[in-house]
């Protein structure tokens, strides 16, 4: 039971610094319209991004932004760290998921850029359980048409995605896998892990 | 191409009693008689299935086999596993391609040893239209750490996706008492 005082009280900590951030006002239940609305937001932003022709890293810096102001990057970094999450400190929490979020944006920003040309297109939202599911299709040049999922959200006010998910491939999951295999690399040292994170890429 | 894709077309039109027979076992009638549809119109107006004509008149195919029935029956994945040549599957995914070399009803309706068609249509098919991921996932496994586990979860995640399994209780519980801790009152 002490554990799991604990547990809230980090992430609770953690769920005010969301709070303190959001717009005020915008605190009414997300509905399907929203939702879609909010991943129409994300796409729009990614493909002028993607066809502004900047440098990879000016790209990737945007999609960093991008990530942080449409994604709920807290969320998906306690869900990669899984179990790991729960003896981690407060300090420990943000730090990673600040350095998560750098991590993420490198690594599929990269993927992005084949994006060049291609086009994501909004389909439909639904409500799945306690959280709206926007269904997109992608159509890039030279690959069969395939599906990307985001799942969306409210979180302090504010809506937000807080996962991606691939033909049925959830990237929460993914990089739980990668996240966990990196832990173990490291006897488990989150911190060595954190620095890593900051310094690859 | 146009050779690749023929043979697929030829191919995967003698595996479609076998569809069709796994169709019923799933309770899946309309399905059953679409890709009966679809046979006849490929074996007639597609020069005995080199062609596919029945696609662009929308009757393209649903691909299912007995992994799939013995999914709709209630049988459990099993155990993951690498086959040699044949790559990621389980245990239910397994014993389901092996009982599919036996449900074509080509194979017990032609005499030997044409009816052996039957059995390779099922392999000769996958010729056409391999099943592969888009760069984007592939990238993942190249990059990763530990791309066994990697590989293992993809497959499973992309598996379960085509099947329609619907997210785990567990899993909705783990993401409902999150963002109670983070967002709550």
């Amino acid at each position: 039971m002490v554990s799991d005082v604990k547990r809230r009280t980090v992430l609770a900590g953690l769920g005010a610094g969301v709070v303190v951030a959001a717009v005020p006002g915008s605190a009414m239940a997300l509905n399907t319209a929203e939702a879609r609305r909010l991943i129409d937001d994300v796409v729009s932003e990614i493909t002028r991004v993607i066809n502004s022709g900047g440098s990879e890293s000016r790209m990737l810096t945007q999609f960093e932004r991008i990530f942080d102001r449409f994604a709920n990057t807290a969320v998906i970094a306690i869900r990669v760290l899984g179990a790991d999450a729960r003896s981690a400190s407060q300090a420990q929490l943000r730090n990673f998921t600040v350095a998560f979020r750098r991590y993420i944006a490198r690594k599929y920003g990269r993927r992005f850029r084949e994006f060049i040309g291609g086009r994501i297109e909004v389909n439909s939202a639904r409500a799945v359980k306690s959280w709206h599911e926007v269904q997109t299709t992608a159509h890039l040049q030279g690959e069969a048409p395939f599906r990307i999922d985001f799942l969306v959200k409210e979180a302090g006010g504010r809506n937000l995605f807080f996962d991606m998910v691939i033909e049925g491939i959830s990237l929460t999951k993914v990089e739980r896998e990668e996240i966990g295999a990196m832990l173990d690399r490291r006897r488990g040292n989150l911190d060595q892990l954190i620095s890593d994170l900051r310094n690859t890429g | 191409m146009p050779i690749r894709r023929g043979i697929g077309n030829f191919a995967g039109n003698l595996n479609l009693p076998r569809v069709v027979v796994n169709n019923l076992l799933q309770f899946r009638i309309g399905k059953a008689l679409k890709h009966t549809g679809r046979f006849v119109i490929n074996t007639t107006l597609g020069m005995g299935g080199l062609l596919d004509p029945a696609t662009p008149m929308g009757v393209e195919e649903d691909r299912t086999n007995f992994g799939e029935t013995l999914y709709v029956w209630g049988v459990k994945e099993g155990n993951f596993m690498e086959l040699p040549l044949l790559g990621p599957s389980t245990d239910r995914a397994t014993v389901g391609m092996i009982v599919d070399l036996f449900t074509n009803p080509l194979v017990y309706m032609v005499p030997s040893p044409e009816n052996t068609i039957g059995v390779f249509s099922a392999g000769l098919s996958k010729i056409g239209d391999r099943y592969e991921y888009s760069s984007t996932i592939d990238s993942i496994l190249y990059e990763s750490e530990d791309s066994y586990a990697q590989a293992r979860s993809l497959y499973l995640q992309n598996r379960r996706f085509e099947l329609g399994v619907e997210v785990t209780d567990d899993e909705v519980d783990e993401i409902d008492s999150l963002f109670e801790d983070l967002y709550g009152e």
